[in-house]
């Protein structure tokens, strides 16, 4: 065992020699992270980080009831901890607000919003943008919850509204109400409506885990996926090492001491798993703290490292078992890494892709770590990363049984010498 | 009186179709230099790599120790050091992070093994290089520390596999005063290599070993008695000269027992060097060739390699 651990640390010293592969391991996932983050304008101060007190702007040119329910949902004791919504009679002030992020959001309910709402037809009231929320690019998340709020308080009122007046349709068309009742009745139907209207039933915020793709910021999806794209570049550097050290003659030289070759691969192997759970720490708690990204439950995340570098660990000894050589093992490990990558759904969510596509990224490291990180990311629990974890754990124990099948009949023919 | 470290009986290896050793025995005694000398592709290397349990022989036994290589290769290895033809050392660590691994694979640690570091890297010279990374290295530097990752655990037999291989010469001459301090303290040394004068300069015995085959073996003045009093003449030609049509008319010289052909060089075996040398002198002349100059060497371990083969060991 002893043994075991000196090759270890002996190719973690020669990795941490090596300057080039420290760039691929480390800066280079951070600065794609970076780059492409950049690109789609995903940096913010909320990001996905707890939400609380998003600030909001609100301004009301309305002088009817509607706009005040509107107003006192927002402002209502349910979503005090979400919102810190702010009214204003200045429009062009709120919207600047936005612009310079001291506000995720504004809320613009127009003038005669409660006029339009209730007397208006009912078929062009659809086609009027009822409410605006002017939001900043720059946090989707927050401006996403405010619109979903509102969204759902101004259908509400239309539904109800079009319940009403199929009410007065039918009342009329039986005669039990004419034309001239019609304009008082509608007020006074809205009057009750407005005044029954408890904002608890009106809206029910529904940040949907269901669908994290949607609703995470794109860098906290993003750089999980770069750090296990590159971390298959680590196995690969890792299974090559073991070919180069045949070539260069210092694997057979290791057999000539009283090292077993058990030993000698059993070194090799948690050599490979070290540096990839290192690279993944460092990469993990460096964009944590670079982009302020939250990744959730601490144990979780260990674990899933723990899984995901074991299952990559697994592709790399494969691949180390079936190639001839280094060189071959450079060009088959970098091809793996990017269809990894594409297949894993690092530069495009897995949702996107065909059935048999998905089905196919499941046998790569990279998806069930992106399913995992984003589950984390959103709150999920130990418990639901259980399945992420055991097709990990079942994807590990295929590859190295695969790996060690193939190699006995090398190992046998004296490969190794 | 010292026993044998080593028994070679009948080693074999084949390759598919290639016999790259084909029944190698000899011994070798306790604190001895004994030397395999043979030429590129003799199978020096695969008798090596057999006797260090890194090859399966395809047939035959050694016993290292008393242990076989076989049943034991454990017990095996750690009486042995091997210092292998091809540089076995990583060039991204410093000279002392070689030794530390190297020795660890050897089992030792702590104390122990920071001593024994000093030490080597005194033996081989390199203690002012000991934290410069291998890769910053001379050839002849890297070549000396191969041999220290051999001595780290004083290994009761060393293998050494042409350590001077591609050297300059001072490097050279400094493995070859390092083997004989090496004997001098007592260890065991098994050299090879293809150069007549480090065998003739170190070796107790000599093997000389040619087409996977030993073809003579013992002590130097025991082979060189196998070429009889024969003397060795070398004619040296212009670089532009053809040799090729002298050789056959040498070998129909009186006296001439051998004869072989290197670039710009004709060397013969000669039983008298003063009765041949007229008649090849008349013989170059009647073919318009010019002799640069003559040697006329006592036997040595080149005329016995001719001797025996009729080719000149260096190829
Ligand atoms: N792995 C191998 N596969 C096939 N043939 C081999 C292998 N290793 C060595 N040989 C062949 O076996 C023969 C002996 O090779 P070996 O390396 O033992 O010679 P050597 O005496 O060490 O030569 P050199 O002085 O060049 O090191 C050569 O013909 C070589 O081509
Ligand atoms: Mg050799």
């Amino acid at each position: 065992m002893k043994r075991v651990l000196s090759i270890c640390w002996k190719d973690l010293i020669i990795t941490l020699n090596d300057r080039s592969a420290l760039v691929f391991m480390l800066l280079a996932p951070f600065l794609l992270t970076l780059g492409l983050g950049l690109v789609t304008g995903s940096f913010s101060t909320s990001s996905s980080g707890s939400l609380e007190d998003i600030p909001v702007m609100v301004v009301n040119h309305d002088d009817g009831q509607m706009g005040q329910i509107l107003i006192d949902v927002l402002f209502s004791e349910d979503l005090a901890t979400l919102l810190e919504p702010q009214l204003t009679d200045d429009e062009d002030a709120a919207r600047q607000a936005v612009k310079s992020q001291d506000a995720y959001a504004a809320v613009i309910i127009p003038a005669g919003f409660s006029e339009n709402m209730l007397l208006g037809d009912v078929e062009s009231i659809a086609l009027v943008p009822l409410v605006e929320v002017y939001s900043n690019p720059g946090a989707p998340i927050s401006a996403s919850i405010v619109q979903s709020i509102v969204s759902e308080v101004v259908n509400q009122m239309y539904t109800r509204r079009v319940s009403l007046s199929v009410t007065i349709g039918g009342l009329m068309a039986t005669g039990r109400l004419d034309a001239s009742q019609k304009e008082a009745f509608t007020t006074e139907m809205a009057g009750r409506l407005g005044g029954q209207q408890e904002s608890t039933s009106l809206v029910t915020v529904n940040v949907n885990q269901g669908e994290p793709e949607e609703q995470v910021n794109y860098l906290a999806y993003l750089a999980p996926g770069m750090a296990v794209l590159f971390l298959m570049y680590t196995v690969t550097q890792g299974s090559r090492s073991l070919l180069m050290e045949r070539s260069m003659g210092t694997l057979q030289r290791m057999l000539t001491t009283p090292t077993r070759s058990v030993e000698v691969l059993g070194g090799k192997l948690l050599s490979i798993f070290v540096t990839g759970l290192l690279q993944m720490v460092v990469l993990v708690a460096g964009s944590g703290l670079l982009f302020g990204l939250d990744w959730g439950s601490p144990i979780g995340v260990i674990l899933l490292l723990v899984a995901v570098v074991a299952a990559a660990t697994g592709w790399g000894i494969l691949l180390a078992s079936v190639a001839r050589s280094a060189s071959q093992v450079s060009s088959i490990g970098t091809a793996m890494m990017l269809l990894f990558g594409i297949l894993g759904g690092t530069f495009i969510p897995a949702s996107m892709f065909s059935e048999p596509v998905r089905l196919l990224g499941k046998l790569t490291p990279n998806a069930w770590a992106m399913d995992g990180f984003t589950l984390l990311a959103t709150g999920g629990t130990l418990t639901d990363l259980v399945p992420s974890l055991l097709a990990l754990l079942g994807l590990t124990v295929v590859l190295f049984g695969l790996a060690v099948g193939l190699s006995r009949k090398r190992w046998a023919s004296g490969f190794l010498k | 009186m010292a026993g044998n470290i080593l028994i070679a009986k009948d080693l074999k290896k084949s390759y598919g179709d290639l016999e790259a050793v084909k029944g190698v025995s000899f011994s070798i005694l306790e604190g001895e230099i004994f030397s395999l000398l043979g030429p590129n592709g003799a199978g020096k290397t695969t008798t090596i790599s057999m006797l260090c349990c890194l090859l399966e022989p395809t047939a035959g036994e050694a016993e290292i120790g008393g242990h076989s290589i076989a049943k034991e290769p454990m017990d095996v290895k750690r009486l042995i050091g091997v210092v292998p033809q091809d540089l076995a050392l990583y060039e991204a660590l410093t000279a002392s992070q070689n030794l530390v691994f190297w020795g660890q694979m050897y089992g030792m640690g702590g104390q122990a093994l920071k001593n024994r570091i000093v030490e080597v890297l005194e033996q081989v010279g390199l203690s002012d290089r000991a934290n410069s990374r291998v890769d910053t290295f001379s050839g002849g530097m890297k070549r000396r520390l191969n041999i220290a990752v051999g001595l780290m655990h004083k290994p009761s037999l060393l293998f050494m596999d042409e350590p001077t291989v591609g050297i300059d010469p001072q490097s050279r001459r400094n493995i070859l005063d390092m083997v004989k301090d090496l004997r001098s303290q007592g260890m065991t040394v098994l050299y090879t290599t293809h150069y007549m004068e480090e065998a003739e300069e170190l070796a107790d015995r000599v093997g000389i070993i040619d087409h996977g085959q030993l073809i003579a073996l013992g002590t130097q003045k025991e082979l060189t008695h196998l070429v009889g009093e024969m003397e060795t003449l070398r004619l040296h030609f212009n670089e532009d000269e053809s040799t090729a049509d002298l050789l056959s008319k040498f070998e129909k010289v009186p006296g001439v027992k051998a004869a072989s052909a290197t670039d710009h060089q004709i060397i013969l075996t000669v039983a008298d060097a003063s009765d041949v040398l007229p008649e090849v002198m008349n013989a170059s002349a009647a073919a318009g060739v010019r002799i640069r100059s003559i040697d006329i060497q006592e036997p040595n371990l080149e005329s016995v390699f001719l001797h025996l083969t009729g080719r000149a060991l260096r190829n």
